[in-house]
């Protein structure tokens, strides 16, 4: 739905394909490079066109502002500041002087136009190398002015693609769990926002306590749990339409799901008698299978990006650890063996890493491993955080934290933070109210 | 049938009392936080609730345990007696744990503790058919505090009445 509204094509492809500026994504880039991103340029007619459809006296400015927010945000770019730029965006879109870009210690600059036409939003933009004196991408698209932050969002991400080799992430959302109230009575709402916290709207209305919701591949979909009637099963729920459905005919509680790669499968836990073990439904038909059976606690499952390994939690060698197995459920492997307790295993997009939550001498930590447990790295330490979820690109962790109360029980929060896999570029991501449990979502545009 | 459900206890029983001893060496060291906690295992009356005279509404856990203390045992014991008593009345056991765990392995923790609650009732005759077992993993605490005691109170399978 939303990927047919916006129609995207190149304008010119440079054919000079030799290395220009190029930023490195593997390390922890100390040293970001430094970007001008000009203002889009818009004329009168435009202008007063948007002003009357959006209540935006200028589009063209905000949308910069987007795309520097997300290259910042990014730690591996710089947005210069757009007092020091001395041409004007309509001449810097055609032509830009690219010694005073040079001037300003420019790297690369981000130029563009956008027009209202029949009532649509129609951008161009063009990304240009200051040391090279080149143009690197042109590109332009149309879609429905209400769209604009996504338009900021495109740009962004094909500029990242561009300069760094790698697919964006920005033209994401995140879907997660809403918080209010005090610790002991919590109240939970299902919530949706942009990946940059734009947009923010809840999903559930707070009357049952939800927990953990999890995109299916094409972001239309979500998995989660609900004590709809006090009785904890997974459901599904369908974001456009808002129908939402419970997950199989399980006599007991099911949670902890998510959805097979290609979308066709909840894999989930059901309890029961003690037990918890690993189970499939297929949509379509609706069939179980279980995946494990073993009288310890077997949970939060997560498919390999190919959908022939799943990664798992269990205590069946007394302690929580990290375990792969094959799809049916044969070939069981323990693959942490580190100090403490693991949990939340979850594979990378790219397929070579699992990212972990581990509890080791009262301290919670984010970290990656390969996925045969060799090669653990642990990004982030603190009192409590957990349930990280991975950027399309795999790129990026998002997770949450929460902190420790005072002697009286007061002071609790719980907040969204993401960390690159680098290890660096810590960051809280803001949220109307307390958050947790973040899940995000595929690229929307590609 | 009887018979192999008795000889199942005894057996359970057994084996926590060797676990629980073989614990406690190991955790005598940790020091009982005003005389409230025993290894860390919350044996103070803050929070309980009482069913009726003499019953408890609920029994408490070791960290990532779910086995049941020689406390623990006596009061579902007397709610069992309570039950037998009051056959008209059912009951959900609600299971929790600590917010020291990840969230998802907390809830199937909730319902093992819950799940060795019920075990125990139905050893004392109570029928299947009227216990629920509920877990919240560490959704719903009772005491806010970050720290072992109030983690302690927390790690809990609370009987409540259903009807």
């Amino acid at each position: 739905m939303i990927k047919k509204i916006i129609t995207l094509f190149l304008i010119l492809i440079p054919i000079n394909s030799y290395a220009l500026i190029e930023v490195d994504i593997t390390r922890g880039n100390l040293d970001p490079l430094p970007v001008a991103v000009s203002p889009l340029s818009i004329d009168e007619k435009s202008r007063k066109g948007f002003e009357k459809a959006l209540k935006k006296n200028n589009i063209g400015e905000e949308i910069s502002r987007i795309v520097e927010n997300n290259l910042r945000t990014s730690g591996l770019f710089n947005p210069l500041s757009k007092e020091a730029f001395l041409q004007a965006p309509d001449i810097a879109n055609l032509k830009p002087r690219f010694e005073d870009w040079n001037l300003i210690k420019a790297q690369a600059l981000i130029t563009g136009k956008v027009n209202y036409v029949d009532d649509k939003l129609r951008v161009e933009f063009r990304l240009w190398d200051v040391l090279a004196a080149k143009e690197m991408m042109a590109l332009a698209f149309t879609t429905v002015p209400t769209n604009w932050r996504r338009v900021g969002h495109i740009i962004s991400d094909k500029v990242y693609e561009r300069l760094t080799g790698e697919k964006g992430y920005f033209d994401t959302r995140i879907i997660y769990v809403a918080e209010e109230g005090p610790k002991t009575q919590r109240i939970k709402k299902l919530s949706i926002m942009d990946q940059d916290g734009y947009n923010n709207k809840f999903l559930t209305l707070g009357n049952e306590l939800v927990l953990t919701p999890r995109f299916n591949p094409t972001s239309q979909m979500v998995t989660y749990l609900s004590y709809f009637k006090n009785l904890p099963r997974v459901y599904l729920l369908d974001i456009e339409t808002g129908t939402q459905e419970v997950v199989g005919d399980f006599p007991g509680m099911t949670f902890a799901p998510r959805f097979s790669p290609d979308g066709k499968k909840i894999i989930m836990s059901f309890a029961k008698d003690g037990k918890s073990d690993i189970y499939t439904m297929d949509l379509e038909n609706r069939i179980v299978e279980r995946i494990t059976n073993h009288p310890s606690i077997d949970t939060s499952p997560s498919y390999s990006p190919d959908g022939n390994y799943i990664t798992f939690n269990s205590d069946r060698s007394g302690y929580q650890q990290i375990y792969i197995m094959k799809s049916d459920g044969s070939d069981v492997k323990r693959i942490s063996f580190g100090n403490g307790l693991y949990g939340t295993p979850v594979w990378s997009p790219r397929g070579d890493l699992i990212a972990f939550t581990k509890l080791h001498k009262g301290k919670f930590y984010i970290g990656v491993m390969r996925t045969d447990g060799k090669g653990e790295r642990l990004l982030t330490e603190n009192y409590y955080q957990e349930a990280p979820s991975w950027s399309p690109n795999g790129r990026v962790l998002i997770f949450y934290r929460e902190t420790k109360t005072n002697d009286k029980g007061e002071g609790f929060t719980a907040k969204l933070w993401s960390i690159d896999l680098t290890g660096y570029n810590e960051r809280q991501i803001k949220t109307p109210t307390d958050a947790s449990d973040p899940s995000w979502s595929s690229l929307l545009s590609n | 049938m009887i018979l192999s459900k008795i000889f199942k206890n005894t057996l359970l029983l057994l084996t926590a009392c060797l676990v629980l001893s073989a614990c406690a060496t190991k955790k005598e060291i940790a020091t009982d936080i005003e005389g409230s906690m025993q290894g860390d295992v919350y044996t103070g009356t803050d929070t309980v609730k009482y069913l009726a005279e003499g019953v408890p509404d609920r029994v408490f856990f070791a960290t990532n345990e779910s086995i049941l203390t020689t406390a623990s045992r006596e009061t579902l014991r007397a709610q069992a007696a309570w039950l037998r008593k009051n056959s008209g009345i059912n009951v959900v056991l609600e299971g929790h744990a600590d917010e020291r765990g990840t969230r998802e392995y907390n809830l199937a923790l909730g319902e093992r503790r819950a799940n060795a609650a019920k075990d125990y009732l139905m050893t004392y005759g109570i029928s299947s058919d009227r216990i629920t077992v509920l877990s919240y993993g560490k959704e719903r605490p009772v005491d806010s505090g970050s720290n072992p005691l109030s983690w302690s109170k927390n790690r809990r399978s609370v009987t409540v009445k259903a009807n």
